[in-house]
């Protein structure tokens, strides 16, 4: 990866299903917030000083080797199109290219890591994995970040640790989170119920209101509430804790659901399959709804030829952005529902035509059950 | 067993839980950002055991970066800390209001409007007021993970590297190589640890 366009062009790290428990757990990502002493914070710095701050992070990437693995992107390099790609792929933030000012981002080969210069602070190292892996991602990250401590003076307080532009990143300024698929908890109800529960041991769970549905693709993002008064193994310890037992609670949840209605939760997941492979125009969010039925369907041992990676992948290339990259020409929102159709068909069909053997086994499913009834 | 629907579920709740006093049970929100569109994106975050929602229309909420679960929310949301700041500082004083970080100038009801501090001084000049609201974001005032220990004088060697790029780039420029290749041999010494690579195999 050396140029945006080989970036658009690689699968992100994060959507493989590589890591611990993929079948649930999307993917596990760390933020560290730093920021260099004696400088102004970006919001409030000129456009000498951002410089400034760009200057000295690369140099001090090169000097410490962190550069050698990755490549830098300055902010007036990155045109509109491949700022919506670098938002998709969680490289950058919405606000990362809002204005003039000048902002570096720098990502390494593989995409596990990266850093984002001038955004809220000076300084935002990330790192991202596949899978329930918070404790690589934040060891990725610390390796990094004590690189480059040892060449950069970073604006710190003796009482109150990393300060941050904003103060609800103070302290650790660690911000560790997991993406987590929930359908079982959604369609028994009983997520609002967690959801309480987690918000009281200081995690926020965030779902996602898409229209026309309860929670977009039933995806939840959970992330430590706090950065001061907590250590960050304490922090990383009780994300992982809570996490771990949400996969629990879900799987539950999953038994329940396929023990007491076998039939019906199977109708959804084929139904799902259906539209996906069948369907003319499909808007993202409807893509995003179906294929957490497919995902539910890989998990439960139902859908078989089609594995979690080629889901996620389709989540991403579903996304405008990418969709219109891997098509080549800017689209109007109805000729993307009508080519994500057809990417979604392209990609699917190959797996379903091998499911012979599961069709088969439908047939005679359904023949046992048409005979016990 | 009943189960919800995976595609519609939400417009059946979300009629279920109806909008403000409207009589058929449909709910019809303005978004809270720019007041005008439908709001039809409805962000839940829990806080302490409290829901807490937001309900925008679909371009702010794709401008403010929370549209898709696939993206990064930035965190916290500017809408939830801003109410934070105000309950924390409506007993401050019209004296604390008016303090002024001698750093960067930054007065304390900017702070309160925008939730970003101008610098690192901020914290300082700020502390009284800050305290009350740190303990209600983090339930604490102390820091307790990990400190780098910082030492004042430490980015020298950078600056001074990138004060010789900048020469040296002129000296090109110019076409005063003599002088490049001099500039050159001062920025190799800044790297006397620099991986020697044997391509000679």
């Amino acid at each position: 990866m050396k140029t945006l366009e080989d970036l658009g062009n690689q699968p992100a790290a994060w959507l493989s299903d590589e890591g611990e428990r993929a079948d649930i757990v999307l993917s596990s990502r760390v933020r560290l917030a730093r920021n260099i002493a004696h400088h102004l914070y970006p919001q409030r710095a000129g456009i000498e000083e951002h410089q400034k701050v760009v200057d000295l992070i690369q140099v001090a990437t090169e000097k410490t080797g962190v550069a050698d693995s990755g490549a830098y992107f300055m902010s007036d390099q990155i045109d509109e199109f491949s700022r919506e790609i670098l938002i998709e792929r969680h490289l950058i933030s919405p606000e990362f290219l809002r204005d003039d000012n000048i902002r570096g981002l720098f990502v390494t080969h593989d995409e596990t890591a990266s850093l984002m210069i001038n955004e809220e602070d000076h300084l935002r190292i990330q790192s991202v994995g596949s899978g329930m892996n918070i404790r690589q991602a934040m060891a990725t990250a610390t390796e990094i970040d004590e690189k480059l401590s040892t060449v950069l003076e970073y604006d710190t307080d003796p009482r109150l640790g990393y300060l941050t532009a904003c103060p609800t990143n103070v302290g650790t300024g660690l911000r560790a989170s997991v993406l987590i698929h929930l359908p079982g908890l959604v369609l028994t109800r009983d997520m609002d119920n967690v959801l309480s529960q987690v918000g009281k041991i200081g995690l926020t769970v965030r779902g996602f209101y898409g229209e026309g549905s309860d929670v977009l693709g039933n995806l939840f993002q959970i992330s430590n509430q706090t950065t001061l008064g907590r250590s960050e193994e304490d922090l990383i310890e009780s994300l992982e804790k809570i996490t771990r037992q949400l996969i629990a609670y879900e799987e539950e949840a999953r038994n329940k659901l396929f023990g007491d209605a076998p039939h019906q939760i199977k109708d959804k997941i084929w139904r799902a399959l259906g539209i996906l492979a069948l369907a003319r125009v499909l808007t993202s969010e409807e893509v995003m709804n179906l294929l957490s039925a497919v995902r539910l369907g890989i998990a439960g041992g139902i859908v078989k030829g089609i594995s979690f990676a080629m889901v996620n992948e389709l989540l991403l290339s579903g996304q405008p952005a990418h969709l219109q990259r891997l098509m080549g020409r800017r689209m109007s929102p109805e000729d993307r529902d009508i080519a994500r159709a057809a990417l979604v068909r392209e990609k699917l069909w190959p797996a379903i035509r091998e499911m012979d053997n599961v069709i088969a086994d439908l047939s005679e499913e359904s023949d046992e059950s048409a005979g016990q009834a | 067993m009943k189960l919800a629907c995976m595609v519609c579920t939400g417009v059946r709740s979300r009629l279920r839980r109806g909008g403000p006093e409207s009589t058929l049970g449909v709910s019809e929100m303005k978004c809270e950002n720019c007041g005008s569109n439908e709001a039809n994106v409805h962000l839940t975050q829990t806080k302490d055991g409290k829901k807490v929602q937001l309900n925008l229309c679909k371009d702010c909420a794709r401008k403010k970066g929370f549209g898709n679960p696939l993206e990064d929310v930035p965190f916290p949301l500017a809408e939830f800390l801003a109410g934070m700041v105000k309950e924390a500082t409506a007993d401050a004083t019209g004296a604390m209001s008016e303090l002024e970080c001698p750093a960067c100038g930054m007065k304390f009801v900017e702070f309160t409007k925008i939730g970003r501090f101008g610098c690192g001084g901020c914290y300082k000049a700020f502390d009284k007021p800050l305290e009350d609201l740190l303990r209600r974001i983090h339930g604490s005032t102390i820091h307790r993970g990990r400190t780098p220990r910082s030492r004042t004088g430490k980015m020298a060697p950078l600056a001074e590297e990138i004060k010789l790029r900048e020469e040296l780039r002129r000296a090109i420029e110019d076409e005063n190589f003599e002088e490049a290749a001099v500039i050159r041999d001062r920025l190799r010494a800044l790297r006397p640890r620099e991986p020697v690579v044997d391509r000679t195999g």
